[in-house]
């Protein structure tokens, strides 16, 4: 099946996945270039997997533990369509899906900065 | 290194053992958390990157000449020492900084002979974050499961300790708590104990944090839960059966540690009773005039930690305790980047920081893109710091001889039932790779 990850920078990374397989896993079967991506491997120890779903998409995941929801507590740029990767298993309903991975804080405010500096001139 | 060809980093440590805090800091019995360590030693295993251990930089090599030798040098060193009450009677000698406390329990060659007194049944922990949690979790946690890469040591003293009871004590409220969920759910649950949360401190909060931001909610309500709520049958059942418990005391704030007859040790402790103007995370604890005192001999000072000058030729500010910079460049030092504590102060989880790496590494970037960093002026890199360090005796300790000292440690640990046993001597560390 394919699945298609959309990079901080805007790239879009498609993956080959296999049904039952953590998006996690994907993202590291498939070495996609996604910086510091799943730095627990899987353990709900971090939020580094944090992904943003379509809403439709979303409303039909499995539902979260506390577990998760206290992980995902921790991550930047949290939504309401946000899951951690290492949690949702890749369903043959899903063929085709794309997900976001999510814009750092650092990386707005570094969008921030360089407005600025256009302003002042 | 990944955005760049040709980049080549070498990395020095004042340790000869890499990874810092996340063999020094993260509790023992979160194992998990480590697991990053394959991620950086992965990072460690590029034939573009080096790491030089045993090295202490403003004392073997100083960062100017590090900077004639690289194009860039990044300090990214840390906070290696701890915020100060600054009362009467903090240097009592059962008073200990919980950063002291975690490196004895942990294997930091600074702290190894600690001797934490643990022989009464109160300790007050001073603080409300996650390194009291996890201090107060390592006093109370049944042997078994501490019995993880703690330190033989460690364990054999906390084996013999009479520890019964920890409060956590904070000079705010509930809702100022610094501690996150998983941290506080994990001691809820500890087997063998019971949480002590005073009703009074809870009630009417389920109002308050209607609107807050839904980390902060759902932290509360589990506050609530478990100090409103009657618990469910397996709870009661373990709490009534605690030989240990644990509880968070609020709105105070020390203002003295009290000696024993002998001068020496502590024998309790007075603090101010606050109240709270303002609300959320910027609320103020003020003073109402009213005192306590609590009763207790081992005492842990858990209020933050602080990072140190590393060399007078870097700019410092003493008040933040940071490196000035602006996204990680060092203001008014080009050539020159910080990233991680000493750049930010010492807050957050592991994302926190690898965020903010990457933040600085994207300075170095551009600034190599768009022509800050001179490429034209080729620099020797290690070449010339191997030459300086031989003339001064020093010895760096390479990823390879790290993996020996890895090696040895699991060996260790193996006879043990430990996933390893750390050597917490460095002199031992450099004899098994004969340095």
């Amino acid at each position: 099946m394919t699945v298609h990850f959309i990079n901080r920078d805007g790239e879009r990374l498609t993956a080959t996945a296999k049904e039952g397989e953590s998006l996690l896993e994907v993202v590291v079967n498939q070495n996609l270039g996604i910086d510091g991506f799943g730095a627990c491997e899987g353990t709900l120890a971090c939020s580094t997997c944090h992904l943003i779903f379509e809403e439709d998409v979303f409303q039909k995941l499995d539902t979260i533990t506390d577990e998760e929801l206290d992980m995902l507590d921790l991550a930047y740029g949290l939504t309401d369509t946000s899951r951690l990767g290492c949690q949702v298993c890749v369903k043959k309903a899903m063929d085709g899906l794309t997900v976001q991975v999510p814009v750092e804080v650092a990386d707005m405010r570094r969008e921030l900065e360089v407005e600025n500096s256009k302003i002042k001139g | 290194s990944a955005h760049h060809r040709l980049a080549r980093v070498d990395i020095y440590e004042k340790l000869p053992v890499p990874f810092g805090l996340v063999r020094f800091g993260v509790a023992p019995d979160h194992p998990e958390v480590k697991n990053v360590i394959n991620t950086f030693t992965q990072t460690a295993h590029s034939d573009r990157c080096a790491y030089y251990g045993n090295v202490t930089i403003g004392k073997d090599v100083m960062v100017k000449e590090l900077q004639r030798a690289y194009h860039a040098v990044v300090l990214s060193y840390g906070a290696e020492d701890n915020q100060i009450l600054g009362i009467p009677g903090e240097n009592l000698s059962t008073v200990y900084s919980a950063r002291a406390f975690v490196g004895w329990y942990n294997g930091l060659p600074e702290n190894r002979d600690l001797k934490p007194d643990l022989s009464s049944e109160t300790a007050v922990v001073l603080g409300q974050g996650n390194v009291a949690l996890d201090v107060a979790r390592v006093l109370l946690s049944p042997l078994d499961i501490l019995r993880t890469d703690i330190t033989e040591g460690s364990l054999a003293a906390i084996a013999c300790s009479k520890v019964k009871r920890v409060w956590l004590v904070g000079r705010r409220g509930p809702l100022q708590v610094a501690f996150t969920i998983k941290e506080l759910r994990e001691m809820i649950n500890l087997p063998g104990t019971r949480p002590l949360l005073d009703p009074a401190d809870f009630t009417g909060l389920g109002d308050v944090i209607k609107d807050v931001p839904r980390p902060r909610k759902r932290l509360t309500e589990l506050m609530i839960k478990s100090a409103l709520e009657k618990p469910g049958e397996k709870e009661a059942a373990r709490w009534a059966s605690a030989t240990k418990e644990w509880g968070l005391k609020f709105q105070r704030s020390p203002l003295e540690v009290l000696p024993a007859a002998d001068g020496k040790q502590a024998r309790g402790i007075r603090m101010a009773v606050t109240r709270l103007e303002g609300s959320g995370e910027s609320a103020r604890a003020v003073p109402t005039g009213e005192v306590e005192e609590l009763e207790c001999r081992l005492i842990l000072s858990s209020i933050g930690y602080r990072s140190l000058p590393l060399d007078s030729s870097i700019p410092f500010d003493p008040k933040l305790g940071i490196i000035p910079n602006s996204l990680g460049r060092v203001q008014g030092a080009p050539g020159l980047y910080c990233s991680g504590w000493v750049k930010r102060g010492p807050t957050g989880v592991i994302i926190t920081t690898m965020n903010d790496s990457f933040d600085t590494a994207q300075s170095v970037l551009e600034d190599l893109q768009m022509g800050v960093l001179n490429l034209s002026n080729s620099k020797e890199g290690f070449k010339s710091v191997r030459s300086i360090l031989h003339s001064r005796g020093v010895h760096p300790v390479t990823f390879s001889d790290w993996e020996k000292i890895d090696a040895a440690e699991v060996a260790r640990g193996k006879l043990a039932g430990k996933p390893r046993e750390k050597i917490v001597d460095p002199q031992e560390m450099l004899q098994l790779i004969s340095h």
